[in-house]
């Protein structure tokens, strides 16, 4: 069953990366679907840089399979410290390919990790 | 590895191998040649079938082989619906169970959207168990088949096959076109009576790979006098009901496998009560899913649901330590609705989603459930740990 995935999704599910909850968010969000079983929270903190707002720190808690975790743990690698401008262009396309694909029945229903990012900086800015 | 996954699939036993043997290079011949090898592959195939007739309480033309249960869940529902259909002239209604395998489930939908034909799915109880008093209910003039699995392969549950098709009997009392009762028996042939009289079935489903014979081959019992169309066109094999040259070494070998089945499943039973109660015991939040009375419950299967996690993720953690054991959850069955039996039982989406099925056979002993308990109460507490499910 591991041999569906890219080596890069396994490391990633087996040890992922800012796993957790940050208690003063400065932005929360959620993506998924109970039906595909899926369900993906992303915490993020907000800091200055240059002048530019950056996400200092992330971290996420995901209820799903290998891929749903792996995407959640890729994506907080690929935007910490990144501009909030930046973060929001990363698209579920990106992060799947970060992680050297996934089977085509993953691609909808676990490749949420960018949704559930988006949500958690439009949330920061509706604050 | 420790292979957990006996409902999924049976490894070939070497009883099984080497009475298959002679007749792949050896007896080869096709057993519709007139020739010496040709009819000592027929003398094969009908010994077979003889010793399969025997086993199920039948006799030998009710036998029909088949390349499993798919093959022969689809031969029963279309076979009987398409009699109805284009024989009688009748639009056929056909009751299911909401918890049966795919290859029926699947078939009955086929026949409604594509054909209109009239379906119910019966509902079960919270474990997993369809009420008599539900079927009495569903059935109506054009009632044609009733098909209800013995045991669930999900989460074990046995059915109430003889109570059913007695209401059916009841029901077939002064009619001109009777209903067929027929039961997928493919998880609980090796373990309980499967004896067609004693159950009053008019069909029923085998595959020999779920008691260690070779997959790509099964069986369809049809009672004589039952009416059906065949589906396969091409050959007068199997009576002209199924077309296509005779697998024989696989039949051989099947029938080798079902004699071999010794019924009990005591000894299994008592290992699965042991793994049962391990995971109880050691891990929190986590349900047993079926019936809580053991003699409702097939020997080898024992189905979980581990709250707040998800199944797949489970697996994957055990596949890695080499533990072989299934989900009835969206990713691993490559769709992305979770568990029908499971939502059929009343279990929510993510709770479904959060499913593992155990299935044990006879090369399973303590020291597996041990191994297994060396690791599964850490691989749920980090899998919890990430989980945003409080």
């Amino acid at each position: 069953m591991s041999d569906m995935y890219s080596k890069e999704v396994m490391d990633h599910f087996m040890n992922p990366r800012n796993v957790g909850e940050i208690k003063d968010a400065s932005g929360v969000g959620e993506k998924g679907n109970p039906t595909c079983g899926d369900i993906m929270k992303m915490y993020i903190k907000v800091g200055k840089k240059d002048g530019k707002e950056i996400i200092e720190d992330i971290k996420f808690q995901t209820f799903g399979c290998g891929a749903a975790v792996a995407t959640s743990s890729m994506i907080t690698e690929m935007v910490k410290g990144k501009t909030l401008d930046e973060a929001e262009k990363i698209t579920n396309e990106q992060v799947a390919k970060a992680l050297g694909g996934l089977p085509p029945i993953k691609m909808h229903c676990s490749n949420l990790a960018a949704n559930a990012l988006h949500d958690a900086i439009e949330n920061y800015r509706k604050k | 590895m420790i292979y957990l996954d006996n409902a999924a699939t049976t490894p070939v036993s070497g009883s099984v191998l080497d009475a298959m043997k002679p007749y792949f290079s050896e007896k080869y011949g096709n057993p519709s040649s007139i020739y010496k090898v040709g009819q000592e592959a027929r003398s094969a195939l009908e010994h077979a079938r003889e010793e399969a007739a025997k086993l199920l309480g039948a006799s030998p033309k009710e036998i029909i082989f088949t390349s499993g249960a798919t093959e022969s869940n689809n031969l029963a529902l279309k076979g009987v619906a398409f009699y109805w259909s284009q024989v009688l002239d009748v639009k056929p209604h056909i009751i299911v169970s909401s918890i049966e395998h795919h290859s029926v489930l699947d078939v009955a939908e086929y026949l409604e959207k594509n054909f209109g034909f009239e379906i119910t799915k019966l509902p079960v109880s919270e474990e997993g168990i369809v009420d008599p008093k539900e079927l009495e209910k569903s059935i109506r003039e054009n009632t044609a088949l009733v098909s209800i699995m013995y045991g669930n392969n999900e989460i074990g549950s046995i059915q109430p096959i003889g109570e059913l098709s007695q209401i059916v009997r009841k029901a077939n009392e002064g009619r001109e076109n009777k209903i067929t009762f027929h039961t997928d028996a493919v998880q609980a042939f090796q373990y309980l009576d499967t004896n067609v009289n004693d159950l009053d079935v008019g069909m029923l489903s085998l595959t020999g790979h779920k008691f260690y014979g070779p997959k790509g081959v099964g069986l369809l019992y049809v009672r004589d006098g039952v009416k059906f169309l065949p589906q396969t066109q091409g050959g007068s094999q199997e009576r002209k009901r199924r077309a296509g040259t005779e697998n024989v070494p696989y039949i051989v070998g099947m029938v080798e496998a079902m004699k071999n089945a010794n019924k009990s499943g005591k000894e299994i039973s008592v290992l699965r009560d042991y793994l049962v109660e391990s995971i109880t015991k050691e891990i929190p939040d986590v349900v047993l899913t079926g019936p809580k009375d053991n003699t409702k419950r097939l020997p080898h299967i024992a189905g979980f649901i581990f709250k707040k996690i998800e199944g797949e993720s489970i697996l994957i953690n055990l596949d890695l330590l080499g533990i072989a054991a299934s989900s009835g959850s969206a990713c691993t069955s490559g769709s992305l609705a979770s568990s029908h039996v499971l939502t059929a039982m009343g279990y929510d989406d993510l709770l479904a989603h959060g499913s593992i099925r155990f299935s044990l056979g006879k090369m399973n002993s303590r020291d597996d459930v041990d191994e297994l308990m060396k690791h599964l109460p850490q691989i749920v507490e980090k899998l919890r740990g990430m989980s945003p499910i409080k």
